[in-house]
């Protein structure tokens, strides 16, 4: 029965890996937020996974969080955004879609080799999370450095969290304060964001970061 | 252990907090400026009270022992002259119109968070804590560089949330590495999260963990000192936001994020069997300081010029602590003293003197000396000062940490040598077009307080002339603490 427990867990966290591949070839902003709201679905039932199997019933608390705020509230605002601002419904990637993707899977094959080697001490449980989430992470890193819209660097900053709240649910038995930090941070984050997209369209009537490129100090 | 001092810990933390609510409410610039400056000054006082007492025994949250009494009473005390400048600098920019005064109540607020943040991460003897702790005193900063909302501000502040985001993201994930590594020892719950108990245990931690973990943490809180290469938010966040920020993201905060590096590298070197921490950071640390060394040179904006100054002088404490033993970290804390408070010192006077030349430009500013004789000579010895020129105090922890490089290997000695030096040409090079020669720029009459700028360079040309025995007692036995 164990086996199958971890079974699931794996599936789930895997998953979350798989939805992090969708996003990195996303070209419509919407699409993106769609397939960003599929990721923090996965993150909600990987971590109720995680709090059943584990009897850490705090860790359904993490979960309600991923669901109601990371795939409900933090889209619809964002579309919102989006509407409001008029930006532009494409997203410019830097480099193509085809090297992105393999240097996913690199990334990934990175975060296998590096983590499955170092965490020989730990529960089988918490190895293969600690892989999977550190796959995550990266992934939202590179999400991050190939697009040029500030909306889809702020997915990529998302998902990447969402990367680290797997990995401390993975983690056995870490103090809730934690949790709820990183939930708190990316409310923080959220709340920061809003202010400046807002700031940058006082400003730029655009919100693509290339645009604000232009304003280097050093050419003044 | 006594009920006053657990009263000190308390006020320093609460101090800030307090004043941050009542500054959020409080209407008007005179009065808000004033309780900036009586709060800071209580909270140094209180910082000051924990250095002469006992410390207590540390509870699963916060902890006092000798070496972060040295961060706290630095952090706490130019805090305090930092807000005395900046009452006279935001009267300016007030003025001018820089500022609304419903941003200026916001600025208040937001000073007196960051002060409370970078307490926190201080004291913390918790790492999920500190890791809060220092994302809140970033986002705070943030939120101050972009404060004057123009195209470069907004940009130099959208870069260093994303660097900073990315920085603390890698932090964090170091930091679940560190509890993974720790809970098989210690078991699940609070406990393997607290440092004390940490470090005391590390020894049978396994080690390949631990190894990835620092990796991770020494990125990721590396971003935050500013270690090339992932040093890119700095200058933009240094030149664009108010120049109060500046003296305190350069003096302070700098040093925070350094601190937790160090905290990990302590845990690290309890750990016999882990990867020895040391190389890595010298390495970032020489990288940093040649790579800004020759930065200094194509400069134009004064602020910018200072922001990759700073990069330099972490590069070289990065270095002092990575090689380690107690006369490298007594030469590491030593410097990180004196930058401190050098640094700051010169963002005053460069806050007055982009003020009163309407300019950042280097090359609109000139003959200093000649229309502003108090902030031209400031500026001087404290670039004097920055370069490392005798008999000020940098020169002595510059010459500590060649001297003590040179005993152990000397190659790396002759790297060191080389950035500082060709940084020394490159700081020389910009005074002497700023502060000497052809007035220009802007020469109206300044209403600056030159209090807070004396009173740093006073300390550090003191410094350098004479070292309290008592003070080398301390930094002595903290350097044996830090291995």
């Amino acid at each position: 029965m164990d086996r199958f427990f971890f079974d699931i867990a794996d599936l789930l966290a895997g998953s979350l890996v798989l939805v992090s591949f969708m996003l990195l070839y996303q070209d419509r902003l919407y699409a993106l937020l769609n397939v960003y709201a599929l990721h923090a679905v996965v993150l909600a039932l990987s971590v109720g996974w995680q709090a059943f199997i584990q009897h850490a019933p705090h860790l359904y608390v993490t979960a309600a969080i991923a669901l109601g705020f990371k795939a409900i509230l933090i889209p619809v605002a964002l579309r919102r955004i989006v509407e409001r601002l008029g930006i532009h419904r494409e997203v410019e990637t830097v480099g193509g879609t085809g090297p992105t993707m393999l240097a996913g899977m690199a990334l990934v094959a990175l975060s296998m080799v590096v983590m499955l080697r170092v965490t020989g001490g730990a529960t089988p449980i918490a190895r293969e999370d600690l892989a999977f989430a550190l796959a995550v992470v990266l992934l939202g890193l590179l999400i991050m450095v190939t697009r040029r819209n500030a909306v889809s660097q702020v997915v990529g900053f998302m998902s990447l969290e969402n990367g680290l709240v797997l990995a401390a649910t993975g983690a056995k038995g870490m103090p809730l304060v934690v949790e709820i930090s990183v939930a708190f941070s990316i409310l923080i984050a959220f709340i920061v964001i809003g202010i400046f997209l807002f700031r940058i369209r006082e400003r730029f009537d655009t919100v693509d970061v290339q645009a604000l490129d232009q304003f280097r100090g050093e050419r003044r | 252990m006594s009920v006053g001092h657990f009263d000190a810990l308390a006020a320093v933390l609460l101090i800030p907090l307090g004043a941050a609510a009542l500054l959020a409410i409080l209407p008007g610039y005179w009065l808000a400026a004033r309780l900036n400056v009586a709060a800071t000054f209580l909270s140094f006082v209180a910082a000051l009270s924990l250095l002469f007492r006992a410390h207590g025994a540390p509870s699963d949250y916060l902890l006092v022992d000798d070496l972060n009494v040295v961060f706290i009473a630095l952090n706490t005390f130019v805090g305090f002259t930092t807000s005395v400048f900046s009452a006279s600098y935001v009267a300016h920019e007030l003025e001018i119109g820089r500022l609304t005064p419903t941003y200026l109540r916001f600025y208040h607020a937001m000073y007196q968070v960051l002060m409370f943040a970078m307490n926190v991460a201080l004291v913390a003897n918790n790492i999920g804590l500190m890791w809060v702790a220092i994302e809140i005193a970033t986002l705070t900063t943030v939120m101050m560089v972009g404060i004057y909302r123009t195209h470069e501000a907004l940009e130099a502040a959208w870069k260093y949330f994303i660097l900073g985001s990315v920085g603390i993201a890698l932090a964090l994930f170091g930091t679940i590495l560190v509890y993974v590594a720790a809970q098989p020892v210690i078991g699940e719950g609070l406990r393997s999260m607290v440092w004390t108990e940490l470090v005391s245990r590390a020894a049978a931690f396994d080690p390949a963990l631990l190894n990835v973990a620092f990796v991770f943490l020494l990125l990721g809180y590396g971003t935050k000192v500013g270690l090339a290469p992932l040093h890119a938010w700095l200058p933009d966040a240094h030149a664009e936001g108010p120049t109060p920020i500046s003296a305190v993201l350069s003096g302070l905060l700098l040093n925070v994020a350094l601190y937790a590096v160090l905290r990990f590298k302590m845990l690290m070197t309890a750990d016999a069997a882990a990867l020895a921490p040391g190389p890595l950071m010298v390495t970032m640390g020489l990288v940093s300081l040649v790579f800004a060394a020759f930065m200094l040179y194509r400069r134009r904006d004064i602020k910018r010029m200072f922001a990759y100054s700073s990069i330099e002088h972490m590069g070289i404490i990065v270095f002092a602590f990575g090689m380690g033993g107690p006369l490298a970290n007594f030469a590491g804390l030593l410097h990180m003293t004196m930058h401190s408070l050098t640094k700051s010192g010169i963002f005053f006077a460069v806050g007055h003197i982009a003020q009163v030349k309407g300019t950042q430009r280097i090359a609109d500013i000139g003959g200093l000396t000649e229309t502003h004789p108090w902030l031209g000579w400031g500026l001087v010895l404290g670039v004097v000062a920055i370069a490392g020129l005798p008999p000020l105090g940098i020169f002595m922890s510059e010459f500590l940490v060649v001297s003590s490089t040179f005993a152990r290997s000397p190659l790396l000695a002759i790297a060191l040598v080389f950035g500082l030096l060709v940084a020394f040409g490159a700081l020389l090079l910009r005074l002497n077009s700023i502060a000497f020669g052809e007035p220009r720029g802007g020469s109206a009459p300044v209403t600056a307080s030159y209090a807070p700028l004396f009173a740093h360079l006073a300390l550090v040309f003191a410094a350098g002339i004479y070292l309290p025995p008592q003070l080398v007692t301390w930094f002595q036995h903290v350097s044996r603490v830090l291995g």
